[in-house]
């Protein structure tokens, strides 16, 4: 296990230096962060020089990744252009978008499980294919469509929750974009569960289960369950990581300020630390959440842990 | 993970098995998920509605004459009225001329990405698990780094430092992002097929390579790809719509739904209908090539049902 | 038309009595008939080897008589299952529940697929005293070892923890035995016990079986191919074309004179040392598709001795018997032409 471990963390590296790379390729060299701070301005050629050289922008691209690199690990993210130490932003925005994502796991765990356990044991029946149907509506409908028109109905029309977020984002508050946010995974999670479950029904075990005499609510969750959602449970926990890099679109609609809110901001005025920051903390989450994943498949299946 | 691997995983294992049923008569993969297909009515609907999407994204005068780019403010926000059944958005463009004319360029986006991103991670799928050794690993590792990146972050980033707004850099960077979870598909049916014996046969019998990736690999690997790029088309599309959404996708002149949808929703407590439209349709459009991959997957993999 | 009829009257009533069951499954291609009025006995202590090619419905009898049948697709549409006197099939869920696993217990073909993956074999062989007997975890773990024992695993103590796939094929079929074992039930069934093994292996293991069936003195469904198999173990045989018994002998009857043109191909495709060299028989065409199972005897499409009366009428069970008339115990055949076929040669 412990081998397992470790090999796992080695492979982690390359993949999330290619990908901190590949993001700070695209900002540092295909864009401008200069040109970039001086807004409409032509750039002083002098200032512009001195901001060069303090960013180590004068320096061959690899070098300032490295530069860049050794110092996040030192807990240095750099500052904004405007000022801001982008660790602040990060203090800020970060406890809120880990709130707003665990509000949609939580519904996502709940709701997806219950209603793909629910089909799947009802496989090929009208609910199961209603179900089935409407987790591809769900699936199809863009977030930020469906952000819009529960907010509008929601928040609106029927003013049942608040239309927008306080800044301190209280969990209750967070219900709706919570919804909003988990609704494709949540039909995911339906999906994935009810074809799990749907499969382990035929599986040769369940029969053994059965002709051992076992009550039918002992099959279901001792043996059915426990084997269905070995998969369930490692496709939310991958999901974590991209929730809360999706969370941009959710925290836009209703006004969070969280850390798509700051990524978006960073973004529209090139802030480039700030981007590049966010997203490598981004990054090491979606990786980290992969890792703890694999660690808790192979808690959950033997197969796996003996191999 | 997604709908689309996840459909692809189930795949993998065996889309190349004749079914052999109670009546004990083997039949063809590909005859049976045809005949399948036909009597399935969400098969039928969906390949209609696509059908018609792509007839309007070439010919969209031919239902909306009108031009999407001739607005008058004094109309704005004006509803349905003869002639103009959507009513005017916040500009006071016609509405439905804007939403009929915006399909043409979801369905570029959509075709040219799901085509580039299928070719090009088909490819290179192909011969990582055809060859599999140094060359396998290393294009494994690759797609691992644009894993590691959040779609629509890296399309901020990315999209925001190459501003044309034109439709190329969008299609560019889905291929860029979304060729890896086809060379994964593609390289497990490879991987697959090359272990069945009737492969492993025609190699003992002499066959060459070229031989065997054509006539014996390539036709059972074909099948998730199909499928995994007809759903990966539907969200391709809700992937321009959300990033021209958020400003840095498609940007006007270009006429899109989801800059429309972005323009309309500041303005939804007046007009929510401004948004409905082109909202409705793109969803309509996103279901429609979900649903195309889900019967053709539920077909090829009967026994998921 | 069942072999019970012929039992005289006044024994006990058999330990276990299949009567008219008829069994179909509703697919989307139609409905298949897998069961047709299969009727057989089994009595304490004794063992039956239920005989056929794949799709004859040996295994579907055998699931609907533990209640296991994949339902949807699969009903039981007739007949009578008789457990110690008691109809199966009008019990409510939970009394036929508490006679699965205690009283009838059954061995599955494939020990890897049938036990659960990710739970240990202690844990699978604990469960059936926690349920059936209300015993501690503790206590159940204690029996588990004391039947992996019984089964001969050897480190039965160090092993109780360990999962299926970490056990090799013979030992996973040991498991299984063991866990049918468990509540030492008065029937086994058991389904092809020894097809997914090694040629070395399956003798020890049908061997094993053999030996805990005397000394639990239990009843056995031994449901096979294998006619191989067979002869070492079992009391009397019923052969299972299309849904339907053709024939019943006890085991060496069967072996000596078959009275059924089914019996004699399935006995004339042995291999045997003795005939090396010629060619092996080989019954012709394939099994009947059982959504259109050919009219009058359904084996008539193959068969050697076919003639107008075999398309027309369906041949009930006829009680066999010798020359002289007098009766064969145990035996019957459904062949217009058995008399020939038991003559033949």
């Amino acid at each position: 296990m412990g081998r397992y471990v470790i090999r796992r963390l080695l492979q982690m590296v390359p993949v999330f230096l290619g990908s901190t790379f590949l993001i700070f390729f695209m900002v540092y060299a295909l864009g401008d962060p200069v040109a970039a701070l001086f807004g409409d301005r032509a750039p002083d050629p002098a200032t512009a020089a001195r901001i060069r050289k303090d960013l180590y922008l004068d320096e061959p691209l690899w070098k300032q990744y490295l530069h860049y690199m050794g110092q996040i690990f030192q807990g240095d993210f750099g500052t904004a252009f405007n000022g801001d130490r982008v660790t602040e932003l990060m203090r800020i925005s970060f406890p809120i978008t880990l709130r707003l994502t665990l509000v949609a796991v939580a519904i996502e765990i709940v709701v997806g499980i219950a209603l793909g356990v629910f089909s799947g044991l009802r496989r090929g029946r009208a609910v199961d294919t209603s179900v089935l149907l409407l987790t591809l509506v769900v699936v199809s409908i863009p977030t930020f469509v469906s952000g819009y028109v529960l907010q509008f109905l929601l928040g609106v029309r029927w003013e049942w929750v608040s239309p927008s977020v306080s800044p301190e984002a209280p969990v209750n508050e967070l219900l709706l974009p919570g919804v909003v946010l988990a609704l494709t995974s949540l039909a995911y999670t339906t999906r994935l569960t009810r074809t799990s479950i749907a499969e382990n029904t035929r599986a040769d075990y369940l029969r053994t289960a059965v002709a051992k005499g076992l009550p039918r609510h002992r099959v279901i969750t001792r043996h059915l369950l426990r084997n269905s959602l070995i998969p369930v449970v490692t496709f939310i926990g991958t999901d974590i990581g991209a929730l809360m890099g999706g969370a941009i679109v959710t925290e836009r609609i209703f006004n969070i300020h969280g850390v798509g809110y700051q990524l978006y901001q960073g973004i529209l005025r090139q802030n480039s630390p700030t981007v590049v920051g966010f997203v490598t903390i981004l990054v090491i989450v979606f990786l980290l959440a992969n890792l703890l994943v694999d660690l808790l498949y192979a808690v959950l299946d033997p197969r796996i842990r003996y191999a | 993970m997604d709908l689309a691997t996840g459909a692809a995983r189930t795949l993998e294992r065996g889309p190349d098995r004749g079914r052999t049923d109670l009546t004990g008569k083997p039949r063809s993969l590909w005859s049976d998920a045809g005949h399948d297909l036909i009597r399935n009515p969400v098969f039928v609907l969906s390949a209609l509605v696509i059908l018609f999407l792509v007839f309007i994204a070439v010919w969209p005068q031919s239902i909306a004459p009108g031009n999407p780019l001739a607005c008058d403010l004094n109309k704005a926000q004006q509803g349905s009225q003869a002639g103009h059944p959507f009513g005017y958005d916040a500009q006071g463009c016609d509405v439905y001329t804007r939403t009929v004319h915006g399909a043409r360029a979801s369905i570029t986006v959509g075709v040219c990405a799901t085509a580039g991103a299928a070719l090009l991670g088909s490819v290179l799928g192909g011969l990582a698990g055809f060859f599999g050794g140094w060359w396998d690993g290393l294009l494994s590792r690759i797609a691992d780094v644009f894993f590691g990146i959040p779609l629509i972050l890296g399309g901020l980033v990315f999209l925001s430092v190459v501003t044309s707004g034109a439709i190329w850099p969008v299609v560019g960077f889905i291929v860029l992002l979304g060729w890896p979870q086809i060379s994964r598909i593609a390289r497990g049916s490879v991987v697959t097929a090359k272990e069945h014996d009737y492969v492993q046969a025609a190699r003992a019998l002499g066959a060459g390579g070229t031989r065997i990736l054509l006539r014996h690999i390539l036709p059972n690997a074909i099948a998730p790809v199909i499928v995994v790029a007809t759903i990966a088309l539907g969200t391709y599309i809700a992937l321009e719509a959300t990033l021209s959404f958020l400003g840095v996708g498609l940007k006007p002149p270009t006429v899109s739904w989801g800059i429309d949808i972005s323009s309309a929703s500041t303005h939804i407590r007046n007009a929510p209908h401004t948004l409905l439209w082109p909202a409705g349709a793109l969803s309509l459009t996103v279901l429609a090539f979900i649903m195309l991959g889900d019967a053709v997957r539920d077909a090829l993999d009967p026994k998921l049902r | 038309m069942t072999i019970t009829e012929e039992r005289t009257a006044g024994r006990t009533a058999p330990l276990l009595e299949v009567a008219d069951l008829r069994v179909e499954f509703r697919t989307r291609d139609g409905v298949a008939k897998a069961v047709n009025g299969v009727g057989y006995t089994v009595d304490a202590g004794e063992t039956l080897a239920v005989l056929g090619e794949s799709g004859s419905g040996k295994s579907v009898t055998a699931q609907a008589v533990m209640g296991i049948l994949d339902s949807p697709p699969g009903y039981v549409t007739g007949g009578r299952i008789l457990f110690q006197g008691r109809d199966l099939l009008t019990m409510s869920a939970e009394q036929r529940r508490r006679v699965r696993g205690a009283k009838m217990a059954m061995i599955f073909q494939d020990a890897l697929s049938s036990l659960n993956p990710v739970l240990s074999v202690g844990a699978q062989l604990g469960e059936m005293f926690q349920v059936h007997r209300g015993m501690s975890r503790k206590q159940a773990r204690t029996k588990a070892v004391e039947l992996m024992e019984r089964v001969r695993i050897p480190a039965a103590k160090e092993r109780v923890g360990d999962y299926p796939h970490q056990f090799s094929g013979g030992m996973r079929q040991r498991i299984m035995i063991a866990m049918a074992l468990a509540l030492e039930p008065e029937l086994i069934i058991a389904d092809e016990p020894t097809t997914a093994l090694d040629v070395t292996v399956q003798a020890q293991v049908m061997d094993l079986l053999a030996e805990l069936r005397r000394e639990y003195d239990m009843g056995l469904i031994l449901i096979t191919h294998d006619l191989g198999v067979v002869a070492d173990v079992a009391d009397k045989i019923a052969v299972m074309y299309a849904g339907r018994i053709v024939e019943t002998a006890p085991v060496h009857e069967l072996y000596k004179r078959p009275a059924h043109p089914y019996t004699r191909g399935l006995l004339d495709s042995i291999p045997r040392v003795d005939l090396k060299g010629q060619e092996l028989y080989a019954i012709r065409g394939l099994p009947p598709n059982l959504t259109a199972i050919p009219s009058g005897c359904a084996f008539h499409p193959r068969c050697p001795r076919a003639r107008d009366v075999c398309r027309t009428d369906d041949p009930p069970l006829h009680p066999v018997t010798e020359d002289d008339g007098t009766r064969i115990p145990g035996r019957a055949s459904a062949c217009h032409f058995w008399r020939d076929e038991l003559h033949a040669r």
